[in-house]
């Protein structure tokens, strides 16, 4: 860190980063909870049971069918799309420590941290592991 | 029940989750998981979906505060995030085949393990200078604000810090907690981090962890807007206000009460994967 002397140190992108992720949270937490009052005000008087395992209809566990359900104002989706924002937000946080290394030259991190990145974005994106 | 009283009391059980969690220090993650499949009946599977959303909030939320007090080490972060988010992804790949009553075992254990920590007094260790060799070609070593000025310590054991790392991101997958007891283990024990250091980058790790499982997760329909809303917007605020009135409670009574809802949960938990139950 010292020897390249970098314009931009770690500490301050660091700062810019957190403030920044709380943000996203903040975001993230205001959808989820719109959805969730919508959801309630919806279907709040139907039966919860969660015991047994159906696995998510495809309008709520791919990113496409999220926003087709957004777009049509599903409780469901909207709740869905605050999720995946706040599953973004690491993402991001990583997206600008490339940034940073970048601005850095540190040839060493931009390779390590572009692969946390890839590894994130295969997850995210394909959804395989 | 129905969905309103269903979201309710998830909340306000989940709220006292992060509450109790970020006043002791071990994180609300690891709680979460029993609460909804022992007392709500939910399926373990929606249940970790839930909780791994939680983690990310808790971690994410919590980084400006952490990041203020500059202990984070980026490039340590960075480095063993490839290890976790691999083992993540691999823990992910592993839930979708191991059945719910191994998981529900291995849970159990994850429990104790963290019980017995919490319960023994944490030895400070000295900060080691010695050079080590992988340390030094990835520029690991650092210097952290302590009273007396900047303290420069020595990154030891990469290797084997690489490897538990990879370990505590198959944890995360396969049972949706941050694994920050195990993060911790490997940076503060193996690796010789000072301790406020292996903290505050676990805390770094652990949201990106969980969103590499989460993103997987929801692809397999894992992740319920029902049940994960009131985890996430509980646990959250529960955070933040535990991390608020810290300075104001006595964490050691704290701890005590969590460490006993711990041990409660880690025996029931291992009573309903012997007995094939959950």
């Amino acid at each position: 860190m010292t020897d390249s002397a970098p314009r931009v140190s770690d500490h301050t992108v660091e700062q810019i980063v957190g403030r920044l992720l709380q943000l996203g949270v903040l975001i993230a937490a205001l959808v989820v909870l719109a959805g969730g009052m919508l959801l309630l005000a919806q279907h709040g008087g139907a039966p919860a049971s969660f015991s047994v395992f159906h696995g998510e209809p495809d309008g709520l566990r791919s990113i496409a069918g999220i926003l087709r359900g957004v777009g049509a104002m599903q409780s469901q989706a909207i709740v869905q799309l605050g999720l995946l924002l706040l599953i973004a937000t690491p993402v991001a946080r990583v997206a600008f420590t490339l940034v940073a290394f970048v601005l850095q030259r540190d040839r060493t991190y931009v390779a390590v941290t572009a692969l946390v990145l890839a590894l994130l974005l295969y997850g995210l994106v394909f959804g395989h592991a | 029940m129905t969905a309103i009283a269903f979201a309710l009391l998830v909340a306000g059980g989940s709220f006292g989750a992060g509450l109790l969690g970020a006043l002791t220090g071990l994180g609300g993650g690891i709680v979460v998981v029993p609460m909804l499949t022992l007392l709500f009946h939910v399926d373990l599977r929606y249940a970790i979906g839930a909780s791994l959303v939680s983690v990310i909030a808790t971690s994410s939320g919590a980084a400006a505060a952490y990041v203020r007090e500059g202990f984070t080490n980026v490039r340590v972060g960075i480095l063993l995030e490839v290890a976790t988010t691999i083992g993540a992804l691999v823990g992910a790949a592993l839930a979708g085949v191991t059945p719910t009553s191994y998981l529900a075992i291995l849970f159990g254990l994850i429990l104790l393990f963290t019980a017995i920590r919490s319960i023994r007094p944490r030895q400070e260790h000295a900060l080691l200078t010695t050079p080590d060799k992988w340390s030094a070609r990835l520029r690991l070593d650092s210097t952290y604000p302590s009273a007396g000025g900047k303290q420069a310590y020595s990154v030891q054991h990469v290797p084997a810090g690489f490897l538990l790392m990879f370990v505590a991101g198959i944890l995360s997958a396969l049972l949706g907690i941050g694994s920050g007891i195990v993060k911790v283990l490997a940076m503060d024990q193996t690796m010789r981090l000072p301790f406020k250091v292996s903290t505050t980058t676990s805390n770094f790790m652990i949201g990106v962890t969980a969103a590499a499982s989460a993103g997987v997760y929801l692809h397999r329909g894992y992740i319920d807007p029902t049940v994960a809303f009131p985890v996430m917007l509980g646990v959250l605020c529960g955070a933040l206000l535990g991390a608020r009135i810290l300075s104001a409670v006595n964490a050691k009574v704290l701890r005590q009460v969590f460490t006993g809802v711990v041990i409660v949960m880690a025996i029931e938990m291992l009573y309903k994967g012997f007995t094939g139950s959950l």
